[in-house]
Protein backbone atom coordinates (compact mmCIF):
# COMPACT_ATOMS: atom_id res chain seq x y z
CA UNK A 1 0.00 0.00 0.00
CA UNK A 2 1.50 3.05 -1.30
CA UNK A 3 1.53 6.83 -0.43
CA UNK A 4 -0.37 9.03 -2.88
CA UNK A 5 -0.42 12.68 -2.69
CA UNK A 6 -3.62 12.98 -1.06
CA UNK A 7 -2.11 10.78 1.44
CA UNK A 8 0.54 13.26 2.57
CA UNK A 9 -1.68 16.04 1.93
CA UNK A 10 -3.88 14.17 5.18
CA UNK A 11 -1.18 13.35 7.30
CA UNK A 12 0.37 17.33 6.78
CA UNK A 13 -2.69 18.42 8.11
CA UNK A 14 -3.52 15.58 10.80
CA UNK A 15 0.32 16.82 11.73
CA UNK A 16 -0.25 20.47 11.65
CA UNK A 17 2.70 21.09 9.35
CA UNK A 18 2.70 23.03 6.28
CA UNK A 19 5.40 21.54 3.64
CA UNK A 20 6.75 23.34 1.15
CA UNK A 21 5.67 21.58 -2.74
CA UNK A 22 9.04 20.53 -2.92
CA UNK A 23 8.99 18.99 0.59
CA UNK A 24 5.92 17.02 -0.22
CA UNK A 25 7.24 15.40 -3.39
CA UNK A 26 10.53 14.07 -1.77
CA UNK A 27 8.71 13.30 1.47
CA UNK A 28 6.14 11.01 -0.72
CA UNK A 29 9.19 8.81 -2.28
CA UNK A 30 10.91 8.59 1.01
CA UNK A 31 8.27 7.21 2.92
CA UNK A 32 6.82 5.07 0.20
CA UNK A 33 10.55 3.46 0.18
CA UNK A 34 10.32 3.64 4.28
CA UNK A 35 6.62 1.69 4.13
CA UNK A 36 7.81 -0.36 1.71
CA UNK A 37 10.62 -1.71 3.58
CA UNK A 38 8.37 -1.80 6.89
CA UNK A 39 6.39 -4.41 4.88
CA UNK A 40 9.07 -7.09 5.80
CA UNK A 41 6.47 -6.82 9.54
CA UNK A 42 4.14 -8.88 7.53
CA UNK A 43 5.80 -11.88 7.45
CA UNK A 44 5.36 -12.96 10.49
CA UNK A 45 2.18 -14.10 12.06
CA UNK A 46 1.31 -12.30 15.39
CA UNK A 47 -1.93 -12.84 15.95
CA UNK A 48 -1.68 -14.55 19.31
CA UNK A 49 1.04 -12.20 20.26
CA UNK A 50 0.18 -9.60 22.97
CA UNK A 51 1.41 -6.35 22.25
CA UNK A 52 4.06 -4.34 24.35
CA UNK A 53 3.39 -1.91 26.53
CA UNK A 54 6.06 -1.47 29.00
CA UNK A 55 9.38 -2.95 29.02
CA UNK A 56 9.92 -3.01 32.44
CA UNK A 57 7.28 -4.08 35.27
CA UNK A 58 4.99 -0.75 35.73
CA UNK A 59 2.61 -0.34 38.69
CA UNK A 60 0.56 2.41 39.46
CA UNK A 61 1.96 4.14 42.19
CA UNK A 62 -0.75 6.32 44.51
CA UNK A 63 -0.23 8.77 47.24
CA UNK A 64 -1.68 11.82 48.07
CA UNK A 65 -3.22 14.52 45.78
CA UNK A 66 -0.55 17.35 47.73
CA UNK A 67 2.76 19.26 46.43
CA UNK A 68 5.78 16.82 46.72
CA UNK A 69 8.19 17.96 44.34
CA UNK A 70 9.45 21.36 42.91
CA UNK A 71 6.98 23.69 40.98
CA UNK A 72 7.13 26.28 38.86
CA UNK A 73 5.78 29.76 39.94
CA UNK A 74 4.03 31.53 37.38
CA UNK A 75 6.20 33.96 36.36
CA UNK A 76 8.92 31.19 35.72
CA UNK A 77 6.26 29.50 33.67
CA UNK A 78 5.84 32.34 31.25
CA UNK A 79 9.28 33.52 30.74
CA UNK A 80 9.69 31.65 27.74
CA UNK A 81 6.47 32.16 26.48
CA UNK A 82 7.05 34.26 22.92
CA UNK A 83 3.86 36.55 24.33
CA UNK A 84 2.41 36.86 27.36
CA UNK A 85 0.05 39.00 28.93
CA UNK A 86 -1.46 39.38 32.77
CA UNK A 87 -0.39 35.95 33.74
CA UNK A 88 -1.64 34.57 30.93
CA UNK A 89 -0.03 33.06 27.24
CA UNK A 90 -1.05 35.28 24.77
CA UNK A 91 -1.98 33.72 21.36
CA UNK A 92 -3.59 34.98 18.24
CA UNK A 93 -7.11 36.03 18.24
CA UNK A 94 -9.70 32.65 17.68
CA UNK A 95 -12.56 34.19 17.60
CA UNK A 96 -13.94 36.44 14.72
CA UNK B 1 51.12 16.70 30.62
CA UNK B 2 48.10 17.49 28.85
CA UNK B 3 45.19 17.77 31.32
CA UNK B 4 42.49 17.91 29.26
CA UNK B 5 43.05 13.97 28.45
CA UNK B 6 42.73 12.62 31.69
CA UNK B 7 39.97 10.66 32.95
CA UNK B 8 37.39 11.15 35.62
CA UNK B 9 39.47 8.73 37.52
CA UNK B 10 43.18 10.18 36.93
CA UNK B 11 41.58 13.58 37.62
CA UNK B 12 40.23 13.02 40.94
CA UNK B 13 43.42 11.26 42.08
CA UNK B 14 45.65 14.15 40.96
CA UNK B 15 43.35 16.52 42.44
CA UNK B 16 43.35 14.57 46.16
CA UNK B 17 46.91 14.36 46.12
CA UNK B 18 47.43 18.10 45.20
CA UNK B 19 49.32 17.46 42.40
CA UNK B 20 46.80 19.99 39.69
CA UNK B 21 44.90 22.39 40.63
CA UNK B 22 40.65 21.95 39.57
CA UNK B 23 41.45 25.33 38.07
CA UNK B 24 44.16 24.07 35.98
CA UNK B 25 42.07 21.24 34.96
CA UNK B 26 39.25 23.59 33.76
CA UNK B 27 41.22 25.96 31.86
CA UNK B 28 43.09 23.18 30.06
CA UNK B 29 39.65 21.87 29.03
CA UNK B 30 38.53 25.41 28.23
CA UNK B 31 41.67 26.39 26.34
CA UNK B 32 41.10 22.86 24.43
CA UNK B 33 37.90 23.84 23.32
CA UNK B 34 39.11 27.39 21.53
CA UNK B 35 42.29 25.51 20.28
CA UNK B 36 40.17 22.90 17.99
CA UNK B 37 36.40 23.19 18.61
CA UNK B 38 36.24 25.30 15.16
CA UNK B 39 37.69 21.97 13.57
CA UNK B 40 35.39 19.36 15.16
CA UNK B 41 32.19 21.50 15.90
CA UNK B 42 31.15 19.65 19.16
CA UNK B 43 29.44 22.47 21.22
CA UNK B 44 26.09 24.45 20.53
CA UNK B 45 26.79 26.33 23.97
CA UNK B 46 30.12 26.86 25.74
CA UNK B 47 29.71 28.02 29.02
CA UNK B 48 33.16 28.97 30.53
CA UNK B 49 31.87 32.16 32.38
CA UNK B 50 29.04 29.91 34.50
CA UNK B 51 31.78 27.19 34.96
CA UNK B 52 34.40 29.23 36.53
CA UNK B 53 31.55 30.66 38.30
CA UNK B 54 30.55 27.55 39.93
CA UNK B 55 34.07 26.25 40.68
CA UNK B 56 34.51 28.71 43.31
CA UNK B 57 31.63 27.08 44.76
CA UNK B 58 33.16 23.25 45.25
CA UNK B 59 35.65 21.89 46.90
CA UNK B 60 39.33 21.66 45.56
CA UNK B 61 39.57 18.03 45.31
CA UNK B 62 36.47 18.10 43.02
CA UNK B 63 35.42 20.11 39.52
CA UNK B 64 35.77 17.47 37.19
CA UNK B 65 34.90 19.30 33.58
CA UNK B 66 31.72 17.20 32.08
CA UNK B 67 29.98 18.00 28.78
CA UNK B 68 25.95 17.96 28.58
CA UNK B 69 23.94 16.80 25.42
CA UNK B 70 21.95 19.91 24.69
CA UNK B 71 18.37 17.68 24.76
CA UNK B 72 18.58 18.19 28.65
CA UNK B 73 17.61 20.53 30.17
CA UNK B 74 19.98 22.68 32.56
CA UNK B 75 18.58 25.89 34.54
CA UNK B 76 19.36 28.91 33.45
CA UNK B 77 21.57 27.24 30.11
CA UNK B 78 19.93 27.49 26.69
CA UNK B 79 19.02 24.02 25.79
CA UNK B 80 17.98 24.05 22.38
CA UNK B 81 17.78 20.06 21.29
CA UNK B 82 20.07 21.38 18.27
CA UNK B 83 16.66 22.97 16.78
CA UNK B 84 16.01 26.50 15.37
CA UNK B 85 12.65 25.58 17.94
CA UNK B 86 14.01 25.96 20.81
CA UNK B 87 16.74 27.73 19.56
CA UNK B 88 16.23 30.44 22.44
CA UNK B 89 14.85 27.83 25.17
CA UNK B 90 15.88 28.99 28.73
CA UNK B 91 15.09 26.14 31.01
CA UNK B 92 13.41 27.01 34.45
CA UNK B 93 14.67 23.96 36.32
CA UNK B 94 17.52 21.47 36.15
CA UNK B 95 17.27 17.93 34.69
CA UNK B 96 17.32 14.81 37.53
CA UNK B 97 20.79 13.96 35.71
CA UNK B 98 22.66 17.30 35.41
CA UNK B 99 21.20 18.00 39.50
CA UNK B 100 22.90 14.91 40.41
CA UNK B 101 26.23 15.99 38.56
CA UNK B 102 25.94 19.53 40.18
CA UNK B 103 25.33 17.66 43.55
CA UNK B 104 28.52 15.79 43.29
CA UNK B 105 30.62 18.77 41.67
CA UNK B 106 30.78 18.03 38.13
CA UNK B 107 30.95 21.87 36.40
CA UNK B 108 29.48 21.64 33.20
CA UNK B 109 31.62 22.99 29.76
CA UNK B 110 28.93 23.70 27.61
CA UNK B 111 25.62 21.59 25.50
CA UNK B 112 26.78 19.66 23.22
CA UNK B 113 25.41 19.20 19.93
CA UNK B 114 23.17 16.72 18.82
CA UNK B 115 20.93 15.61 15.21
CA UNK B 116 17.67 17.80 15.69
CA UNK B 117 15.15 16.21 18.89
CA UNK B 118 18.30 13.69 18.67
CA UNK B 119 16.82 12.24 15.29
CA UNK B 120 19.85 10.70 13.55
CA UNK B 121 22.80 8.62 13.42
CA UNK B 122 25.03 11.09 11.98
CA UNK B 123 24.37 14.59 13.77
CA UNK B 124 24.26 16.16 10.35
CA UNK B 125 20.26 16.90 10.92
CA UNK B 126 21.19 19.18 13.81
CA UNK B 127 19.17 22.31 13.16
CA UNK B 128 22.99 24.69 13.52
CA UNK B 129 25.74 22.73 11.71
CA UNK B 130 27.35 19.51 11.76
CA UNK B 131 29.87 17.88 14.20
CA UNK B 132 32.92 16.55 12.11
CA UNK B 133 34.40 13.13 13.83
CA UNK B 134 37.71 14.17 15.80
CA UNK B 135 39.46 10.75 13.88
CA UNK B 136 39.20 11.95 10.55
CA UNK B 137 37.10 15.73 9.83
CA UNK B 138 35.59 14.44 6.68
CA UNK B 139 33.66 11.99 8.61
CA UNK B 140 30.56 12.00 10.81
CA UNK B 141 31.19 11.51 14.41
CA UNK B 142 28.03 9.44 14.35
CA UNK B 143 24.84 10.67 16.49
CA UNK B 144 22.81 11.50 17.95
CA UNK B 145 25.28 11.98 20.75
CA UNK B 146 27.90 12.77 18.11
CA UNK B 147 28.63 16.41 19.61
CA UNK B 148 28.79 14.62 23.09
CA UNK B 149 31.35 11.71 21.87
CA UNK B 150 33.60 13.99 20.05
CA UNK B 151 34.47 15.85 22.14
CA UNK B 152 35.40 13.22 24.95
CA UNK B 153 37.37 11.92 21.96
CA UNK B 154 39.40 15.05 21.40
CA UNK B 155 39.94 16.13 25.07
CA UNK B 156 37.39 19.33 24.70
CA UNK B 157 35.63 17.46 28.31
CA UNK B 158 36.63 14.74 30.87
CA UNK B 159 33.42 12.87 30.05
CA UNK B 160 30.26 13.77 28.63
CA UNK B 161 26.17 12.64 29.09
CA UNK B 162 24.12 11.34 25.88
CA UNK B 163 20.99 10.15 25.53
CA UNK B 164 20.18 6.97 23.26
CA UNK B 165 16.95 6.26 21.94
CA UNK B 166 18.03 3.38 19.30
CA UNK B 167 21.63 3.45 19.43
CA UNK B 168 22.66 7.18 20.04
CA UNK B 169 25.17 6.89 22.57
CA UNK B 170 26.63 3.60 21.45
CA UNK B 171 26.78 4.37 17.93
CA UNK B 172 28.92 7.85 18.31
CA UNK B 173 30.55 5.96 20.84
CA UNK B 174 31.63 3.24 18.52
CA UNK B 175 32.43 6.12 15.63
CA UNK B 176 34.45 8.20 18.33
CA UNK B 177 36.50 5.44 19.68
CA UNK B 178 35.26 5.81 23.45
CA UNK B 179 33.15 4.30 25.90
CA UNK B 180 29.07 4.94 25.61
CA UNK B 181 26.33 3.34 27.75
CA UNK B 182 22.90 2.75 27.40
CA UNK B 183 21.89 1.72 30.71
CA UNK B 184 18.36 -0.33 31.18
CA UNK B 185 15.10 1.50 30.64
CA UNK B 186 14.14 2.99 34.06
CA UNK B 187 17.52 2.92 35.61
CA UNK B 188 18.28 6.63 35.28
CA UNK B 189 15.35 9.31 35.71
CA UNK B 190 14.51 11.35 31.99
CA UNK B 191 12.76 14.08 34.11
CA UNK B 192 14.63 16.98 32.25
CA UNK B 193 15.72 15.25 29.10
CA UNK B 194 13.47 16.66 25.72
CA UNK B 195 11.46 13.73 25.25
CA UNK B 196 11.62 12.25 21.48
CA UNK B 197 10.10 8.32 21.93
CA UNK B 198 9.44 8.33 25.56
CA UNK B 199 9.65 4.01 25.57
CA UNK B 200 13.11 3.76 24.33
CA UNK B 201 14.31 6.80 25.62
CA UNK B 202 17.38 6.52 28.06
CA UNK B 203 20.14 9.02 29.12
CA UNK B 204 23.87 7.46 29.89
CA UNK B 205 27.52 8.35 30.04
CA UNK B 206 30.26 9.06 27.19
CA UNK B 207 33.46 8.49 28.61
CA UNK B 208 37.20 8.08 27.53
CA UNK B 209 37.00 4.48 29.82
CA UNK B 210 35.31 1.77 31.21
CA UNK B 211 36.07 2.41 34.89
CA UNK B 212 34.67 6.71 34.40
CA UNK B 213 31.77 4.92 33.09
CA UNK B 214 30.93 3.07 35.95
CA UNK B 215 32.26 5.97 38.32
CA UNK B 216 29.40 8.27 36.04
CA UNK B 217 26.62 5.22 36.92
CA UNK B 218 26.92 5.63 40.13
CA UNK B 219 25.77 8.90 40.63
CA UNK B 220 23.45 9.10 37.40
CA UNK B 221 21.29 6.14 38.34
CA UNK B 222 18.38 5.62 41.06
CA UNK B 223 14.97 5.95 41.54
CA UNK B 224 12.92 9.59 41.02
CA UNK B 225 9.98 10.67 41.97
CA UNK B 226 9.77 13.18 39.50
CA UNK B 227 9.94 10.60 36.73
CA UNK B 228 6.91 7.84 36.66
CA UNK B 229 8.74 4.86 34.32
CA UNK B 230 12.31 5.21 36.68
CA UNK B 231 12.58 2.07 38.55
CA UNK B 232 12.75 1.63 42.84
CA UNK B 233 15.71 -0.41 42.55
CA UNK B 234 18.63 -0.55 44.68
CA UNK B 235 21.70 0.59 42.75
CA UNK B 236 25.21 -1.09 43.07
CA UNK B 237 28.57 0.36 43.81
CA UNK B 238 29.67 -0.22 40.15
CA UNK B 239 32.70 0.48 40.67
CA UNK B 240 33.03 -2.42 43.25
CA UNK B 241 33.45 -5.44 41.07
CA UNK B 242 35.32 -4.31 37.88
CA UNK B 243 38.47 -5.83 38.48
CA UNK B 244 36.90 -9.62 39.16
CA UNK B 245 37.42 -10.85 35.46
CA UNK B 246 35.29 -12.94 33.09
CA UNK B 247 35.86 -16.68 34.93
CA UNK B 248 32.77 -18.52 34.34
CA UNK B 249 31.01 -15.90 32.33
CA UNK B 250 29.05 -17.01 29.88
CA UNK B 251 28.86 -14.79 26.67
CA UNK B 252 26.77 -15.46 23.70
CA UNK B 253 27.46 -14.50 19.65
CA UNK B 254 24.08 -14.22 18.05
CA UNK B 255 24.97 -15.24 14.41
CA UNK B 256 22.01 -12.86 12.97
CA UNK B 257 24.85 -9.87 13.52
CA UNK B 258 27.69 -11.74 11.87
CA UNK B 259 26.07 -11.65 8.48
CA UNK B 260 26.86 -10.30 4.91
CA UNK B 261 27.34 -7.03 4.28
CA UNK B 262 29.20 -6.15 7.73
CA UNK B 263 32.34 -4.55 7.11
CA UNK B 264 35.20 -6.79 7.03
CA UNK B 265 37.52 -5.36 9.43
CA UNK B 266 34.73 -4.74 12.09
CA UNK B 267 33.74 -8.37 11.50
CA UNK B 268 37.55 -9.11 12.35
CA UNK B 269 37.96 -7.07 15.26
CA UNK B 270 34.71 -8.19 17.07
CA UNK B 271 35.83 -11.89 16.25
CA UNK B 272 39.32 -11.08 18.02
CA UNK B 273 37.74 -9.71 20.44
CA UNK B 274 35.47 -12.12 21.51
CA UNK B 275 38.85 -14.61 21.35
CA UNK B 276 40.52 -12.12 23.91
CA UNK B 277 37.40 -12.63 26.03
CA UNK B 278 37.44 -16.33 25.73
CA UNK B 279 41.53 -16.99 26.55
CA UNK B 280 40.40 -14.94 29.84
CA UNK B 281 38.29 -17.52 30.88
CA UNK B 282 34.46 -16.65 29.93
CA UNK B 283 32.94 -19.46 27.92
CA UNK B 284 31.47 -17.97 24.30
CA UNK B 285 28.68 -19.99 22.51
CA UNK B 286 26.65 -19.36 19.66
CA UNK B 287 23.17 -17.78 19.99
CA UNK B 288 20.43 -17.04 18.19
CA UNK B 289 17.96 -13.80 17.91
CA UNK B 290 15.76 -14.56 15.04
CA UNK B 291 13.80 -11.54 15.00
CA UNK B 292 16.77 -9.47 14.66
CA UNK B 293 16.04 -8.36 11.01
CA UNK B 294 12.77 -7.01 11.67
CA UNK B 295 14.13 -4.31 14.36
CA UNK B 296 14.46 -1.16 12.16
CA UNK B 297 11.04 -1.67 10.89
CA UNK B 298 9.40 -1.93 14.34
CA UNK B 299 11.74 0.72 15.55
CA UNK B 300 10.55 3.30 12.79
CA UNK B 301 7.17 2.54 13.60
CA UNK B 302 7.25 3.13 17.69
CA UNK B 303 9.89 5.78 17.50
CA UNK B 304 8.22 7.96 14.92
CA UNK B 305 4.81 7.45 16.26
CA UNK B 306 5.95 8.25 19.77
CA UNK B 307 7.53 11.82 18.27
CA UNK B 308 4.53 12.94 16.69
CA UNK B 309 3.26 12.98 19.38
CA UNK B 310 5.92 14.42 22.09
CA UNK B 311 6.87 17.02 19.10
CA UNK B 312 3.25 18.46 19.50
CA UNK B 313 4.20 20.59 21.98
CA UNK B 314 6.35 22.62 19.82
CA UNK B 315 3.45 24.86 18.27
CA UNK B 316 4.89 28.58 19.40
CA UNK B 317 2.55 29.40 22.45
CA UNK B 318 4.83 27.81 25.80
CA UNK B 319 8.01 28.62 24.90
CA UNK B 320 10.34 28.23 22.05
CA UNK B 321 9.68 29.88 18.06
CA UNK B 322 7.05 31.63 17.31
CA UNK B 323 6.49 33.30 13.67
CA UNK B 324 2.86 35.35 13.61
CA UNK B 325 0.36 34.35 11.23
CA UNK B 326 -2.80 35.52 10.84
CA UNK B 327 -4.46 33.47 12.80
CA UNK B 328 -3.71 30.50 15.32
CA UNK B 329 -3.64 27.99 12.74
CA UNK B 330 -1.62 30.02 10.55
CA UNK B 331 0.39 30.88 13.35
CA UNK B 332 1.05 26.67 14.25
CA UNK B 333 2.12 26.18 10.72
CA UNK B 334 4.66 29.12 10.25
CA UNK B 335 6.21 28.41 13.61
CA UNK B 336 6.51 24.97 12.86
CA UNK B 337 7.38 25.14 8.89
CA UNK B 338 10.28 27.86 9.71
CA UNK B 339 11.14 25.60 13.36
CA UNK B 340 11.52 22.02 11.95
CA UNK B 341 14.25 20.81 10.03
CA UNK B 342 13.55 17.71 7.12
CA UNK B 343 14.60 14.61 9.66
CA UNK B 344 11.42 15.80 11.82
CA UNK B 345 9.18 16.76 9.61
CA UNK B 346 9.66 13.16 8.00
CA UNK B 347 9.35 11.59 11.27
CA UNK B 348 6.67 13.05 12.44
CA UNK B 349 4.12 12.25 9.10
CA UNK B 350 5.65 8.82 9.22
CA UNK B 351 4.44 8.86 12.88
CA UNK B 352 1.07 10.37 12.31
CA UNK B 353 0.15 7.88 9.45
CA UNK B 354 1.18 4.87 11.31
CA UNK B 355 -0.86 6.14 14.28
CA UNK B 356 -3.99 7.33 11.89
CA UNK B 357 -7.09 5.61 11.56
CA UNK B 358 -7.50 2.96 9.30
CA UNK B 359 -3.87 2.53 9.74
CA UNK B 360 -3.25 1.78 13.74
CA UNK B 361 -3.68 -2.09 13.47
CA UNK B 362 -1.56 -2.44 10.38
CA UNK B 363 1.48 -0.42 11.48
CA UNK B 364 1.82 0.69 15.31
CA UNK B 365 0.25 -2.46 16.55
CA UNK B 366 1.84 -4.82 14.81
CA UNK B 367 5.30 -3.20 15.65
CA UNK B 368 4.01 -3.15 19.12
CA UNK B 369 3.71 -7.36 18.78
CA UNK B 370 6.60 -7.89 16.81
CA UNK B 371 8.69 -5.99 19.60
CA UNK B 372 7.28 -8.37 21.76
CA UNK B 373 9.07 -11.02 19.93
CA UNK B 374 11.97 -9.21 19.70
CA UNK B 375 12.26 -9.00 23.92
CA UNK B 376 10.97 -12.76 23.96
CA UNK B 377 14.27 -13.52 21.84
CA UNK B 378 16.64 -11.49 24.25
CA UNK B 379 14.82 -13.51 27.34
CA UNK B 380 15.10 -16.60 26.32
CA UNK B 381 18.94 -16.35 25.32
CA UNK B 382 19.51 -14.63 28.62
CA UNK B 383 18.52 -17.97 30.06
CA UNK B 384 21.65 -19.12 28.86
CA UNK B 385 24.37 -16.97 28.65
CA UNK B 386 25.62 -13.68 30.88
CA UNK B 387 26.14 -10.95 28.19
CA UNK B 388 25.62 -11.43 24.29
CA UNK B 389 28.85 -9.50 22.38
CA UNK B 390 28.21 -8.33 18.75
CA UNK B 391 29.67 -5.01 16.43
CA UNK B 392 27.66 -2.01 17.82
CA UNK B 393 27.85 -0.52 13.98
CA UNK B 394 28.18 -2.14 10.76
CA UNK B 395 30.69 -0.40 9.20
CA UNK B 396 33.49 2.24 10.93
CA UNK B 397 32.45 6.21 10.92
CA UNK B 398 31.12 7.37 7.13
CA UNK B 399 31.86 10.44 5.04
CA UNK B 400 29.23 13.59 5.77
CA UNK B 401 27.15 13.70 3.25
CA UNK B 402 27.58 9.98 2.70
CA UNK B 403 23.63 8.82 3.36
CA UNK B 404 21.76 11.93 3.60
CA UNK B 405 19.70 11.60 0.34
CA UNK B 406 18.53 8.49 1.81
CA UNK B 407 16.98 8.47 4.83
CA UNK B 408 16.48 4.23 4.69
CA UNK B 409 19.84 3.80 4.23
CA UNK B 410 20.41 5.90 7.15
CA UNK B 411 18.08 4.17 9.46
CA UNK B 412 19.70 0.79 8.26
CA UNK B 413 22.97 1.73 10.24
CA UNK B 414 21.16 1.45 13.36
CA UNK B 415 20.76 -2.19 12.77
CA UNK B 416 22.66 -3.44 15.82
CA UNK B 417 22.20 -0.95 18.57
CA UNK B 418 17.88 -0.55 17.95
CA UNK B 419 16.89 -3.95 19.49
CA UNK B 420 18.13 -3.21 22.71
CA UNK B 421 16.44 0.05 23.30
CA UNK B 422 13.30 -1.95 22.05
CA UNK B 423 13.77 -4.51 24.78
CA UNK B 424 14.71 -2.17 26.90
CA UNK B 425 17.99 -3.73 28.75
CA UNK B 426 21.62 -2.51 28.87
CA UNK B 427 24.00 -2.49 26.32
CA UNK B 428 27.82 -0.86 26.48
CA UNK B 429 30.11 0.10 23.46
CA UNK B 430 34.00 -0.32 23.56
CA UNK B 431 36.85 0.45 21.50
CA UNK B 432 37.54 -3.16 20.24
CA UNK B 433 40.40 -2.06 17.37
CA UNK B 434 41.06 0.18 14.73
CA UNK B 435 39.92 -0.01 10.60
CA UNK B 436 43.13 0.29 8.06
CA UNK B 437 42.46 3.87 7.78
CA UNK B 438 42.99 4.89 11.43
CA UNK B 439 38.97 4.40 12.44
CA UNK B 440 37.95 3.23 15.53
CA UNK B 441 35.81 0.09 15.97
CA UNK B 442 33.07 -0.46 18.19
CA UNK B 443 32.47 -3.77 20.38
CA UNK B 444 28.55 -4.06 21.75
CA UNK B 445 27.84 -6.05 24.84
CA UNK B 446 24.56 -6.68 25.70
CA UNK B 447 22.94 -7.66 29.48
CA UNK B 448 19.75 -8.71 30.95
CA UNK B 449 17.77 -6.05 32.88
CA UNK B 450 19.23 -3.92 35.68
CA UNK B 451 22.67 -5.94 35.26
CA UNK B 452 24.90 -2.95 34.22
CA UNK B 453 27.54 -4.24 36.51
CA UNK B 454 28.33 -7.27 34.52
CA UNK B 455 27.96 -5.31 31.22
CA UNK B 456 30.94 -2.86 32.81
CA UNK B 457 33.37 -5.75 34.43
CA UNK B 458 33.18 -7.58 30.99
CA UNK B 459 33.94 -4.55 29.29
CA UNK B 460 36.68 -3.78 31.99
CA UNK B 461 38.36 -6.85 31.65
CA UNK B 462 38.98 -6.85 27.66
CA UNK B 463 39.87 -3.10 28.05
CA UNK B 464 43.09 -3.47 30.62
CA UNK B 465 43.45 -6.39 28.57
CA UNK B 466 43.94 -4.18 25.23
CA UNK B 467 45.37 -0.75 24.32
CA UNK B 468 42.65 0.62 22.10
CA UNK B 469 41.42 3.04 24.46
CA UNK B 470 44.85 4.68 24.86
CA UNK B 471 44.98 5.18 21.18
CA UNK B 472 43.73 9.32 20.90
CA UNK B 473 43.24 11.11 17.65
CA UNK B 474 45.94 13.32 16.38
CA UNK B 475 44.20 16.71 15.68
Amino acid sequence: MGISDSDVAHIEALSMLRLESDEAELFKGQLNDILLYIDKLNELDTSDIEPTSHVIPLTNVFREDVLVTMSLSQDEALKNAPDASKGFYRVPKIIE
Amino acid sequence: MELFRLTIAEALRLLLNKEISNQELLKAVFDRIKNIDSKINAYVTITEEEAFNRLNKVSKTSGIPIAIKDNLCTKGIKTTCSSKILGNFIPPYESTVTQKLINSEYIFTGKTNLDEFAMGSSTENSGFFPTKNPWDTSRVPGGSSGGSAAAVASGMCIAALGSDTGGSIRQPAAFCGVVGLKPTYGRVSRFGLIAFASSLDQIGPITKNVEDCAILMNILSGHDINDSTCANIDVPDYTANLKNGVKGLTIGIPKEYFIEGIDKETLDAVKKAINILSEMGAEVIPISLPHTEYSIAVYYILATSEASSNLARFDGVKYGLRIDGKNLLDMYLNTKAAGFGKEVKRRILLGTYSLSSGYYDAYYKKAQAVRTLIRKDFADAFKKVDVIITPTTPTPAFKIGEKVADPLKMYLNDIFTTPVNLAGIPAISIPCGFSKEGLPIGLQIIGRDFDEETLLRTSYTFEHATEHHKRIPSI
